[in-house]
Order: C-alpha cells, then structure tokens, then sequence
C-alpha cells in the first residue's frame, strides 16, 4: 500500500460522515405551513390506532382526544412523554405543542389484550424528512462500505480461502 | 487476521474446561425452562403478566439479539436447557463421561445432513409466531415441544443431531454468529493432522466426541460449533483454544457453504423485514390475521409470508446476483455465485434482527420486574416490583437507534459484497447489483421500522 493510500482512505471517509452529519442536522428545505391549535380525534380498539398515522406542523398546539371503544387502552408518544389513558367509551384528552419535527411511534400504554405489546401508531410532526434522511444515510453507507472494500489483491483476497469450490 | 487467545490464561481456560460453572449454568436455565413452562400452563393468560411471554420473548430474547450472538457467538448453545434431558438420557451421565447411556446412537440420515431441516423448522415456527409470542399457552407448548423432540432425537441418533439439524433457534443463532469476535479454533493445525485418536471427535476419558459432529481441526466458520468446550477437554496437546478476533471473520470464509446456508441467509434476511413489518407496522389487519391461526385470514396471512421469506427476497437476491453475472461476465453459476455471495448479507440480517429487537424489547423491558416478583401469577411480591408500572426504556432514542443498526449492517453488506465480487472476478459490475438489492431491502427495513 502506498504511504497516499492511507491518507486518501481518511479523506474520503471524512467526506462521507461530514455528508452523513449534513443528512442528519440540515434544517428540512420543506416549507414549514403557520402553526395553528389542532384537535385530532384518535380511536382505540383492540389492536389498533384509527386513524394508524396522525401528521401534525411542527409548532402545532395538539389536543390529543383518545377515544376507547372497547377495552381500556393507553397511548404513549415516545420522544415527547405524552401520556393518556381512556376508559372504554370515554374519551381522554391532553394538549401539548409538537415542537419536534419527526416521526414518533405511539404505543398503548395498558395491557389490553394478547396482542397489546404490537398496538401502535405514528404520529407525524411535519416537516418530516426521518424517511429521507434514513434513506441518505443508507445511500451513504453502501458508498462507505464499497470504498472500505479490500482492493483485488489486496488483503481480503489473500486472506480468503478460494471461493468457489472446484 | 489478528487473533487474541483468550485461553492463554490458565484461568481462564481452567474455567472454560470445568464442567461445573457450565451446569451450574445449565441447571438454572433448566429451572427457569421448568418454571416458564409451568407458568405458561398455569399463569396469568395476560402476555405482558406471565412470566413465560415476558422472560422468554422480552428478556431472553433480548439478551440474546443484542448481546449474546452479536457479541459472544453460540455461547447460548453451550447452555441452552432444551437439549439437556435429552443429552442427560442420551449419555447416562450429567458431568463428565460415566455410565452408559440410554438409545440407539444411529447417524443422522444422509439426506437430511444439511440446514434444510432447520430452515423449514424455522419457517414453521414463524408461521405460528404471533400466537407464541402473545399467547402464554402457545410459549409453553412450543418450548416443552422442542424439550420432547430433543428427548426422542437424542434416544435414536446420536450426539446433538436435534440442535446440529432441527432447532430453528441454533439454526438462527450459528448463522449470525459467524459475525461474533469470538471463536473455537484448533491453534495449530498441523498437529491436529498428526494426532491419530482425535480424541476431539471420537472423545475420552476427559470429555465427549464433538456433540455437534464437528472436528476442530477443520472448523472454519462459527455456523456449526455450539461452543461447548468438549473439544478443550478432550485435546491432549491443549491445542482448541478460544479466541477474540475481528467481528465477522467467518464472513471472509467463501469454502464449504451450500445452497441450504445460502438459503437460510436470504430466508432470514427476509423474515426479520417481514416480522418488523406485520408486527410493528401500524396496520392491524395483517397481524390480526397471523394471530388468528386456522381461520381464512390466517391461511392468507401464511401463503404471503411463505411467498415473501421462501420466493420474493431469496428470488430478488438472485435476480440481482444472475445480473451481476451478466454485466461482469464472470464465469460461475448461478448456484456457485449465489454460495459465495450468500455470506456478504449476513450482517444486514442480524442489522434487521437488532433494530426490530430494539423496537420492541426496550418498550417492553419495564413488564420484566413484575413477573420476576411474581412469577405464577399467585400474588407474590418476591421482589417488591409486582406493581411496577409499565414505562418504555430509551423511547428519547427512537427512531435513529434502529436506523444507526441498519446503516451499520448495510455498510457492512455493501464492503462485503464488494470484496467477495472481486474474489469472484466480478468487480464492481458483480456488486453494483448487489448494492442496490441490499438498499431497497434495508428501505423497506426502515420503513416498517421507522417510516
């Protein structure tokens, strides 16, 4: 290996996790639309979320409203902590301001049956690009992984044994 | 390749060769299968209260994906309890080799010596998936199931040919542990060659023949080694040694894989996105069905997930090696250079495994507490958690933990893919195809899991 060789595979992987850190910290070129208060209605029965997907604006002023229509069930929001539980037929509400742009799962916080620990939803906080920079960091990840490759010749071809059985 | 031999240690060696930490080992996990069992019968029909759902498919199954296999290969085989009575029977003898023992030691049929029977075992278990990971009852007669199985196949073939050939759970766990850095390996094999009794394989006074049918002295890949430690017991020249090294050195290895390992690699690569899709998608429907067995919308649910796990991902691997083929004109089957490539989509697989396990394990981690406090549902407080409240651990990390694994286990794919190309003569023109099926899959990962 050349003494450039080296030198060479630290710049272009510095390139890649600079490009890497720009996908995940860049602010979302999208439009962000005016904030404004919103009250989703979200029904609850065994084992799901109706509608599966709430999409809010980043900013948003949220009354959650969980209606249970037939057993006790919970809802969770990870990454904001928000937290309601709705007795059947009852309907429970919180408020609380989306600030965080993203994609967060919503899970039923009270058992409710056989196939509770699977019961969830999403909500959306738009604008969302978590889809679209997973998707460039995977982009990213097989040009990391294509030019971490031993070269032909090089040390993986020599360490392996032959590939294909005579 | 850079190798640390952890038994250079007298200690540590001393510890590995003793029988007693292991079945101090065994007989617990052996009590705990006891009380699983007994729990899954008898407990609360409650998944998130019974302590068969809890410890067997949030703590065991966690420990397992994110620690033992990633990290410490087929340590669990050394120590699973499914197979002890069986072996126990088998050999007539709980420590070392006294007595004789029970059945008829026949050799495992020709035909069948192969990961075919593992891969359909596993493919059956999956079918049942969602009834056995919520429903108590169906936990408990699956693991007491795999017990009786163990018992019979150990009473008429010999050694472990339950867990070399049939257990759908060793058969998951050697395949991603060739990405463990640790491994079983004969130091020098030269003196392996020289040494007529291979008392590893054929056992001695100090310890059994190789349970799995393996001899160490050829072992190359961690796919077939339980990582027992028979074979350290028995080498008089102290020549099996254990080793740390880099993580996926196994992978490096293109001889001696078969179609059936191919198979298994693409077959499990698309059951982890199938589950993370039905069982952490928002959609109800497709899960209401998997756990509705026997009704219509079950047999609908099963011919899907067949035709995905058996035909689409395995058939869209293919598709994108015969057009690696093509536009490199290099000069293999299609068979040949689906065995070699096979091994480069290891690491997504285990990738797709983690992050699904993540999704799931650390939302539910907080149930573990209460059962451990009362386990039969008898109104125990043991521990002083039966009243724990359920509370997601790490939920601040989501979505991007999962999608850091993924990203992690693509890159690795993708250098993988493009090394073994070149070993193939392919170049890039062989891996191009390759990079692009292993992103649309890890796309469709990261939509079931965070999209």
């Amino acid at each position: 290996m050349s003494s450039s060789r080296p030198v060479r595979r630290i710049l272009v992987l510095g390139f890649l996790a600079l490009l890497g850190t720009a996908v995940l910290v860049l602010p979302s070129p999208r439009p962000t639309a005016p904030s404004r208060a919103r009250t989703i209605r979200m029904e609850a029965r065994s084992f799901e979320y109706l509608p599966a997907v709430v999409s809010v604006g980043r900013g948003d002023l949220v009354t959650l409203e969980l209606v249970a229509l037939d057993v006790v069930h919970g809802a969770h929001i990870d990454g904001y902590g928000v937290e309601l539980t709705a007795d059947p037929g009852q309907t429970a509400r919180t408020t609380f301001v989306a600030d965080r742009p993203g994609i967060f799962r919503i899970r039923c916080s009270v058992p409710c049956g056989p196939l509770h620990p699977f019961m969830s939803g999403t909500l959306r906080v738009d604008p969302s690009d978590t889809m679209l920079r997973a998707a460039g960091l995977a982009l990213l990840a097989v040009a990391a992984g294509a030019f971490l490759a031993a070269r032909p010749g090089g040390g993986m071809a020599q360490r392996s044994a032959p590939i294909v059985r005579s | 390749m850079t190798r640390y031999e952890l038994t250079q240690f007298a200690g540590v060696r001393r510890l590995l060769t003793s029988r007693w930490p292991q079945l101090g080992i065994q007989l617990l996990l052996l009590s705990g299968l006891i009380l699983v069992i007994l729990a899954g019968l008898l407990g609360s029909p409650v998944g998130n209260r019974n302590f068969a759902i809890v410890m067997v498919w949030i703590a065991w199954w966690g420990v397992l994906m994110l620690v033992a296999v990633p990290f410490l290969g087929r340590l669990w085989c050394s120590v699973c309890p499914l197979p002890l009575p069986g072996e126990w029977l088998q050999r007539g003898a709980i420590l070392g080799p006294r007595g004789r023992g029970l059945g008829r030691q026949l050799r495992w049929p020709r035909i069948f010596r192969n990961l075919w029977g593992q891969n359909g075992a596993f493919v059956l278990v999956a079918l049942f998936s969602l009834p056995v990971l919520t429903q108590p009852q169906w936990t408990a007669i699956l693991l007491a199931g795999l017990v009786l199985l163990g018992i019979a196949v150990s009473l008429v073939y010999e050694r472990r040919s339950f867990c070399r050939y049939l257990c759908p759970v060793g058969g998951f766990i050697g395949l991603y542990a060739q990405a463990a850095p640790v491994e079983v390996r004969v130091r020098d094999a030269d003196l392996c060659a020289s040494h007529k009794i291979k008392t590893c394989y054929t056992g001695s006074t100090a310890g059994y023949g190789c349970p799995w049918m393996v001899y160490p002295g050829s072992l190359t890949t961690n796919t077939y080694c339980g990582t027992c430690m028979e074979c350290l017991r028995t080498c008089p020249h102290d020549n099996v040694v254990v080793n740390l090294r880099p993580a996926g050195a196994d992978l490096n290895i293109g001889r001696g894989r078969g179609l059936d390992e191919a198979f298994k690699v693409l077959l499990l690569l698309g059951s982890g996105l199938a589950y993370a899709a039905v069982l952490l998608g928002p959609w109800n429907a497709p899960r209401a069905a998997a756990a509705a067995v026997g009704t219509t919308p079950w047999l609908v649910y099963a011919a899907g997930f067949l035709l995905f796990v058996v035909v689409l991902v395995p058939g869209l691997v293919a598709l994108a090696v015969r057009l690696g083929l093509r536009l490199s004109r290099a000069r293999l089957s299609l068979a040949q250079a689906l065995r070699a490539i096979s091994p480069a989509f290891v690491p997504l697989g285990l990738a797709a495994w983690m992050a699904f396990s993540l999704s799931f394990v650390l939302a539910n981690l907080s149930y573990v507490p209460p059962v451990l406090s009362d386990p039969l549902n008898l109104g125990w407080n043991l521990l002083g958690t039966a009243a724990m409240a359920w509370s997601p651990y790490g939920a601040g990390l989501f979505p991007w933990l999962p999608v850091a694994v993924l990203v992690a286990g693509l890159a690795w794919t993708s250098r993988r893919a493009r090394e073994i190309a070149g070993e193939l003569g392919g170049g890039v023109r062989l891996a191009f195809p390759l990079w692009v099926v292993s992103f649309v899959i890890t796309i469709g990962l990261l939509w079931a899991l965070v999209g």
